[in-house]
């Protein structure tokens, strides 16, 4: 076939417009990307229909209730979304600033030789289940950090509310620095791929200047790929919200609301990984529903929120470039 | 060629779809509930179908996802740690029986503090659970405990994070000991718990016992074995410290009157005796008392009969409780009154 196509005149028949072609093509698209609406409107709609019970019952004070108690029925949701919210956090402030310093790393300023394995190596990283994460977190970290880094925290600043408590090893410190973990090869390996998509031509451009390569890298790189960048910093900030088997290992899952750090808490995600399975009673099981529910909004809440923050940083930052 | 795979491939297909048709007349059962029993009833299963050519197909869900299942009639029968009561078992036209005892254990992590060594009594173990006793050289745990070397160290609860049967009837004995427990917590599959921290199923709260130097947690009994984790004496209802043990839970087993029990609804915890281990309990069988097919339900019933009469001795290796006698004898009368096909008796 192929060779022909430049030495004979096409066919005529193959010429023929098909009328029906460019629109059967629109519609399938459309119905394939539609099915993302579709789903998003289900979810969401059978979510509501689960938590009738619960809604009727507690109304908004659900969001910012602290009891959990199964025996008399009573439930809110304050220390699961204020365990999710910390927890992420925690990940967030870990992974982004050391992820952004990796992936200039091996753009910048790393060797090839260097560069490609720890490439590889970050790509493995990111492919590891989550569960591993949570063992490993349960069985080497958490006796790690209840002998040597909770012991130090409450030494220097035990002083701060959010360092106070026994040295357990395990609780929602503990939880954020697996979620950051977890989360660091992903935001890495994005970030690496947005800094080499940066045109060499506009860094030359800096160099020429007389510019060091900090100045290339803050002033140009990081400006040009700003976006690309916060998508990584989202796609990283989904993962750690949703995070369930990890979390579960090692938060201490516990419905209660601690200013502390040290102290064991439960997150939405590890809360529904725990109880839907023995939830016997309807009022139980609707309140889990529930939380199902809050965490879905608030998906979409980050969502929107990290998107109005990306435009306006690259109206800001990504200014004359 | 392509013709030919085509047809090799669709007679495979064919074979295969007339393979598992076959597999499936012989009319495996299924089931569905509780963990805690689950690594038995396979080992019955696996038995039972090498004699009899029936399988059955445990999916070891949880309790409540047992109880959920039976009463939406998608399996054979349910099972469940926590017994249901009189009524709901009338609502929903269910029989319940037991199927074995098991025992609950408190394990303790104290450097320096061998298993059996710690004596504790049923209130000091609700106010442990309660976050009123915070120390493990607090003046209470030494009194009892004389000549005990206890450090000073912090008491970390450790409780299960899942809903769960052992839970059930760990807080279902607090719940009796203890007034002050009964009025802030309560029993339940899960409850709020006012101190500590949870770990996921037995093998969660395992790992965080021997984890945390100075954690006290509870476990199945098996697993309190297979993890080597240190057990404590506890005071039961005669006022003896006891060992768990498979003696001290069939001592508890025995001294329950199980014929006066409505819809069979006994829970096993503080039972008199004076070698009864305190935190008893058995796993339930929950069937319809009105079946579909007369065939079918004589078939699950004759592996049940059969795991009383031959199962003891893969019960008792796996650290189980087979049920007394005069209870199985009761449990089949039962059969016979009220398991019923079209009005007629199932089991004779």
């Amino acid at each position: 076939m192929m060779p022909n196509r430049g030495a004979t005149a096409p066919e005529p028949a193959r010429r023929r417009p098909r009328p029906w072609g460019d629109p059967l093509f629109r519609s399938l698209a459309a119905a394939a990307a539609g099915i993302f609406l579709v789903l998003t409107a289900a979810i969401c709609l059978e979510l509501v229909r689960g938590s009738a019970l619960s809604l009727a019952k507690f109304g908004p004070g659900f969001l910012w209730s602290a009891s959990w108690n199964p025996v008399t029925q009573d439930f809110g949701a304050l220390s699961s979304i204020a365990g999710t919210l910390v927890s992420t956090l925690i990940a967030m402030l870990l992974a982004v600033p050391l992820s952004l310093i990796i992936a200039l790393f091996l753009v910048e300023l790393a060797p090839p030789a260097i560069s490609k394995p720890v490439g590889a190596a970050i790509e493995l990283l990111a492919a590891v289940p989550s569960i591993i994460y949570g063992m490993w977190g349960l069985f080497v970290f958490a006796p790690f950090m209840s002998d040597h880094i909770q012991p130090f925290l409450s030494s220097r600043f035990g002083w701060l509310p959010l360092f106070k408590g026994p040295p357990m090893g395990i609780g929602l410190l503990t939880a954020g620095i697996i979620l950051a973990l977890m989360i660091l090869p992903f935001i890495t390996s994005v970030m690496r791929d947005v800094l080499r998509m940066v045109p060499p031509v506009v860094k030359e451009a800096g160099y020429g200047m007389g510019s060091t390569v900090w100045e290339v890298a803050r002033k140009v790189t990081v400006r040009y790929g700003v976006r690309g960048m916060a998508g990584a910093c989202l796609l990283g900030l989904g993962r750690a919200v949703g995070e369930t088997m990890a979390v579960t290992f090692v938060i201490g899952n516990d419905h209660r609301v601690s200013a502390s750090l040290f102290a064991a808490g439960n997150s939405i995600a590890s809360a529904l990984a725990n109880e839907f399975a023995e939830a016997s009673e309807p009022l139980y099981l609707s309140a889990l529903v529930e939380l199902g529910l809050v965490l879905f909004l608030m998906t979409f809440a980050i969502q929107g929120l990290t998107h109005a923050w990306i435009r306006r940083l690259e109206r800001s930052a990504g200014r004359g470039l | 060629m392509n013709k030919l795979l085509a047809w090799i491939l669709m007679c495979l297909a064919v074979a295969m779809a007339a393979g598992s048709a076959t597999v499936a007349a012989a009319a495996d059962l299924t089931g569905a509930g509780a963990t805690f029993p689950y690594p038995l009833y396979g080992q019955w299963a696996d038995t039972y179908k090498k004699l009899t050519g029936v399988g059955l197909n445990y999916q070891s869900i949880g309790s409540g996802g047992g109880i959920a299942q039976i009463k939406a009639k998608t399996v054979d029968f349910g099972a469940s740690d926590a017994p249901l009561t009189k009524a709901d078992l009338d609502a929903a036209g269910l029989l319940q029986f037991p199927m074995i005892v098991g025992g609950v254990v408190p394990v303790v992590h104290i450097e320096g503090v061998d298993a059996g060594a710690l004596k504790l009594s049923a209130a000091l173990l609700a106010d442990i659970y309660l976050g009123a006793v915070t120390k493990w050289n607090d003046p209470a745990v030494a009194a009892l405990n004389p000549g005990l070397a206890l450090p000073a160290r912090d008491i970390t609860v450790v409780h299960r994070a899942d809903g769960s049967g052992t839970t059930w009837i760990f807080t279902n004995y607090l719940d009796k000991v203890s007034p002050a427990w009964h009025d802030k917590v309560g029993c339940g599959k899960e409850v709020a718990w006012p101190a500590g921290v949870g770990g996921k199923g037995n093998e969660g709260v395992a790992a965080y016992v021997q984890r945390i130097n100075g954690a006290v947690g509870y476990v199945e009994y098996a697993y309190a074995l297979q993890n080597k984790l240190a057990h404590i004496l506890l005071e039961n209802r005669a006022g003896k410290f006891v060992a768990p043990t498979q003696a001290s839970f069939q001592s508890a087993a025995a001294g329950a009157d199980w014929k006066t029990a409505p819809g069979l609804y006994l829970v096993l915890t503080d039972q008199p005796g004076d070698g009864s281990w305190p935190i008893t309990g058995a796993s339930f069988v929950l069937i319809h008392r009105e079946q579909q097919d007369a065939a079918r339900a004589k078939s699950m019933l004759d592996f049940f009969a059969w795991c009383f009469a031959s199962g003891d001795e893969a019960a008792s290796k796996l650290d189980y409780v087979p049920m007394p006698d005069d209870v199985v004898a009761l449990v089949e009368s039962l059969w016979g009154t009220t398991v019923k096909s079209a009005g007629v008796p199932v089991w004779k």
